[in-house]
């Protein structure tokens, strides 16, 4: 978890937020806490409750308990005031397929009343420009692709200058160029001084671009903090390649260590592989890593191989989630 | 769907001057008179539609205003924008009550044009029996729509609390039309009379009294009453609904 940081620098503060649908509970208890200025990345398995999690954020849907805080204001209270301050992409872009890219956000621009008309045009094209569709402004949005109106979506958040971007799965649909874009953009837009807090199911693209990040699990919110704090959650552990399993699984059990043959099977050149958490940050002791090997090499362990595993986002989402089809539900 | 409505006097028109001669005292009213007059061919247009022609566009539109937004998933984007609840509802219900003016008003009007094109044009008798100049006729003409458009003010709130309900607009739609059938069911059912003033398609029919001399304004005044209680109502429901609604479409 964050260490405590003042209410008035976060952008985004839930404390107990719940929302019970009939029995479900689509979000249960969830507490963030989003730095002010930070590149956010919410996690979670699909169905985990981020999106519903993201409409209470926005006063879509009314919290059944807690409460929501965001750029320091209640919400939904302060709806009015708050909101044209946030640009917002949810569960996917949505578009009248019978106007033109440009008239849609003609029409969500018209729809608040808090921004002037007069730049209205001048706003359209720059937003448009930034996510790169002008030269299919004039297109009707029927024809897009899905990577086009991806972008539109983020083109319509963009169309007022904002302190706070949420965006819901905002590389969906997009190709490899159409995802390195929208990194570019939402380090661009962090860089100007806006909180960016991203949804997603990408591991990858939340650790190359975050800050900072949460992970929902049916719900809950199961861990967040920096990247680096997240990662420190989990443990190291080592690796030894050798054809001598057998032995050396005795010798890191008699170092206080439960070895595992790898799921994998035998590795290249016919050894086994082990693996063993690596107990403590502390490098001392009987468990360090050098002395493991020192007392495998003692013992006759013939070892080709010896590494220590930092764990990855990936490994730890899935410590947190489940593993494979077997997600917390 | 504006173009629809325009067809119904236009195949009336075309209709009657095909055929040799219609026989009085058959089919809707005032389609005898046709042939001597063409601005009666926009009464009787009116006439034909209000049963159904009207209440299905009007159900149409009202019914869509939310639902359709909800359906297309734009709802969700115009809230965060933010347009405001109170304020979206009010021009949704802006745009329905802008479409139940003009219904009317393209059937009296296009029912005029053709009429005066196929038939002669003259000076009306009214039904008191006193005979008015073909200009102010067409005032008479379009008195009718603006009653007409009234009429419709309360199905279109109906229609707008339908479409409060629901993310479906083809569920709201339908549901708003069947309800204009049933209200005009239960006001044919005698045996329901003391229910009948309270239907709010109860006076869609009795514009006869603006086709008087001097008009008696007192159908017209009777009928705006009962429209504005059904606004009031299904407008508050609709309200009560969409404020405290969570959007999840």
């Amino acid at each position: 978890m964050t260490a405590a940081v003042p209410a008035t620098e976060l952008s985004i503060e839930t404390t107990g937020l719940s929302k019970r649908f009939g029995h479900q509970l689509a979000v249960d208890g969830v507490d963030l806490a989003v730095p002010k200025g930070s590149v956010f990345g919410f996690l979670g398995p699909n169905g985990s409750g981020k999106t519903t999690t993201i409409r209470l954020m926005l006063g879509l849907a009314v919290p059944t308990g807690g409460s929501v805080r965001l750029l320091g204001e209640d919400m939904p209270r302060q709806l009015h005031g708050v909101l044209p301050r946030v640009g917002a992409l949810v569960e996917g872009p949505a578009f009248y397929p019978f106007l033109s890219g440009a008239a849609n956000l003609h029409r969500f621009d018209a729809a608040d009343p808090h921004v002037p008309a007069a730049t209205r045009k001048a706003r359209v094209r720059s937003a448009l420009e930034r996510v790169g569709l002008t030269h299919a402004a004039d297109k009707k949005v029927r024809a897009y692709s899905l990577g086009m109106k991806q972008r539109l979506g983020i083109a319509n958040a963009l169309l007022a200058p904002r302190d706070l971007l949420i965006l819901d799965e905002p590389t969906n649909g997009l190709d490899p160029q159409g995802t390195r874009e929208v990194r570019s953009l939402v380090r661009s837009l962090a860089a100007d001084g806006a909180t960016v807090f991203v949804s997603s199911h990408l591991l990858a693209e939340v650790e190359q671009i975050c800050t900072h990040a949460a992970i929902m699990s049916a719900g809950r919110l199961v861990a967040q903090g920096t990247l680096e704090e997240l990662r420190q959650g989990g443990q190291a552990r080592i690796r030894v390649v050798t054809p001598d399993a057998g032995t050396a699984a005795e010798v890191l059990s008699r170092l206080g260590l439960s070895a595992a043959t790898s799921p994998g099977g035998a590795a290249p050149g016919g050894g086994g592989v082990l693996y063993a958490p690596l107990p403590g940050a502390a490098g001392n002791g009987e468990a360090a890593p050098e002395a493991v090997v020192a007392a495998l090499v003692a013992a006759g362990v013939r070892v080709r191989g010896f590494a220590i595993e930092q764990v990855s986002l990936e490994d730890r989402f899935v410590a947190l989630t489940g593993e494979g089809f077997d997600v917390v539900q | 769907m504006l173009c629809a409505l325009a067809a119904i006097p236009i195949l009336i028109a075309v209709a009657v001057r095909l055929s040799s001669s219609v026989p009085p005292g058959r089919g809707p009213a005032f389609l005898d008179r046709i042939t001597q007059n063409g601005l009666f061919v926009g009464v009787t247009a009116m006439l034909v539609s209000v049963p159904l022609f009207l209440p299905l566009t009007v159900g149409v539109v009202a019914g869509d205003t939310v639902a359709g937004e909800a359906g297309l998933g734009t709802l969700r984007y115009l809230l965060v924008a933010p347009a405001g609840r109170v304020r979206l509802l009010l021009v949704k219900y802006a745009g329905a009550v802008a479409f139940a003016v003009a219904a009317p008003l393209v059937v009296a009007l296009v029912g005029a044009g053709i009429g005066a094109a196929l038939f002669p044009v003259g000076p009306v008798t009214l039904l008191s029996g006193d005979s008015i100049g073909a200009a102010e006729a067409l005032q008479r003409l379009l008195l009718i729509a603006a009653y007409l458009a009234v009429s419709l003010m309360g199905l279109s709130a109906i229609g707008l609390f339908m479409s409060t309900l629901t993310d479906v607009p083809v569920g709201a739609m339908a549901s708003t039309v069947v309800l204009s059938v049933v209200s005009q069911v239960l006001d044919a059912l005698p045996q329901l009379e003391w229910l009948h003033p309270w239907l709010f398609s109860h006076y869609w029919l009795d514009f006869a009294d603006l086709l008087r001399q001097p008009i008696a304004w007192e159908s017209f005044l009777t009928n705006a009453l009962l429209q504005g209680g059904y606004v009031a109502v299904f407008g508050a429901l609709a309200y009560g609904r969409f404020v405290t609604k969570d959007v999840l479409s």
